[in-house]
């Protein structure tokens, strides 16, 4: 091959030491197209002129030719620079690879099924900014309870998606649906407290729907409020509850509270992908979200939560920047 | 995509801070780490003034609450000031506001008189 590369070489040298015009120049720019693409070292690139250059020169001063050869010894370090650029290449794409598994191990390990109730619709989404979600949700339900956790890791990638195992680990050990949120909120906020480290921490909300008294029970660890949205007066309220984001001190008092819920009333829960959304005239406020919400209501709790992803993908101009979740109860 | 950062020693026990700009997942590593070269030490007071800050995500919000446990774990004291309405719902939200010393932007104004 460096033969091949030699005579071809050669032809462009000749041609531009005769006419020093653009073309031939350019010619030389394709060459090294090649020359980069079949892995050919700035050092061997200089052997080429010289061995081409005596060729077509016989006249060549002997002090020129020397030159060359300490250019190539010159050359030599960035060759070298260019070999571990292309090792550092490949490592990437195995890299990015080996995330992309991780990436699918998590979603079939964090899977969480939506479930089937009687008296609720249960609409659903969760989409990524980047490979790896910071963004959990996790349910639990029995016949007629049907328990809901929507998480934000603060801090992205791995070390979020490894924070998750954990929440799930905590929500494993807990006796089921019927758990009271505060018990919840204060068994994750004991492990994450002890096995976090010191600029991870997370933020999730934690209700409990039961379905024989239509009451909705409900505590926050430093989470977005969600939204309640009452059909009969037709507006929206924040569902306050104070409390502490879980991993930053280990004994926390969560508050809790309960809304009893009508037909067609629905609570919307999201994470902040949703509330810190940018367009580019700025930030979109709630009442866009509000207003946008609204004028699906009537639609499923399923299309519902689609509709307002598209919808604010469409006013952030396709750029999410961050990982973004909703999740709708709507009473049937 | 930027970020501001300046600490200046007012005296031996005493440091303030002015952050200026964007902090997201881009620019708060280098955030964290000027914090961190910050000597800490028992009664030492910094106050971070975040009036020029135009937008934090919750990264932003994990630099400060590890400085927070950092200096909090040397005795010393952390302070935020000059936080816009949009920023203190940050904090209020996160509960924080509850366990930290964080004054919104009307305090600022009093304080920038006397610098």
């Amino acid at each position: 091959m460096p033969q091949e590369f030699k005579r071809q070489y050669k032809e462009i040298l000749k041609q531009y030491t005769e006419r020093q015009t653009e073309h031939n120049l350019y010619e030389g720019q394709n060459f090294s197209r090649q020359l980069i693409q079949k892995n050919i070292s700035p050092e061997e690139v200089i052997s080429i002129h010289k061995a081409s250059l005596e060729e077509l020169m016989p006249d060549l001063p002997n002090d020129v030719s020397h030159s060359f050869d300490l250019l190539i010894e010159v050359m030599i370090r960035y060759g070298l620079a260019l070999k571990e650029h292309q090792t550092l290449i490949k490592k990437q794409e195995n890299f990015k690879m080996e995330m992309e598994l991780a990436s699918n191990v998590q979603q079939t390990l964090l899977k969480t099924k939506v479930p089937e109730m009687n008296d609720l619709d249960i609409g659903m989404i969760s989409v990524p900014a980047k490979e790896m979600n910071g963004d959990y949700t996790h349910f639990l339900n029995d016949d007629t309870t049907v328990g809901i956790a929507v998480a934000d890791v603060i801090g992205k990638g791995i070390p979020a998606a490894l924070c998750m195992s954990m929440i799930k680990y905590g929500m494993d050990s807990l006796n089921g649906a019927k758990t009271e949120p505060v018990v919840v909120l204060d068994v994750i906020n004991r492990i994450v407290e002890k096995s976090v480290s010191d600029s991870m921490f997370i933020s999730m909300f934690y209700g409990t729907y039961d379905t024989s008294q239509s009451v909705f029970t409900y505590a926050s660890a430093g989470h977005e409020p969600p939204l309640f949205y009452c059909a009969k007066s037709n507006s929206f309220t924040e569902l306050q509850a104070k409390g502490l984001l879980l991993g930053v001190i280990s004994n926390v008092k969560y508050e809790q509270h309960t809304i009893t819920l009508e037909k067609d009333d629905f609570i919307v829960m999201m994470t902040d992908g949703v509330t810190e959304c940018r367009s580019k005239d700025g930030f979109i406020d709630q009442n866009t979200v509000m207003d946008i919400i609204e004028s699906v209501r009537d639609q499923s709790a399923q299309d519902m939560v689609e509709y307002v992803f598209h919808k604010l993908e469409e006013l952030q101009e396709f750029e999410q920047r961050d990982d973004f979740t909703l999740v709708i109860f709507k009473k049937k | 995509m930027n970020i501001s950062v300046e600490l200046q020693k007012v005296d031996e026990l005493h440091i303030k801070g002015l952050i200026g700009g964007e902090i997201d997942a881009f620019t708060a590593p280098m955030l964290r780490e000027k914090l961190a070269e910050l000597n800490l030490q028992k009664d030492l007071h910094v106050e971070l003034n975040l009036t020029d800050v135009s937008y934090m995500d919750s990264t932003g919000l994990g630099v400060f609450v590890g400085f927070y446990k950092t200096v909090n774990a040397a005795n010393g004291h952390m302070e935020l000031t000059g936080l816009s309405s949009r920023l203190k719902r940050l904090f209020d939200i996160t509960g924080l506001v509850e366990i930290m010393d964080i004054q919104a932007t009307d305090k600022e104004v009093k304080i920038d008189e006397t610098v």
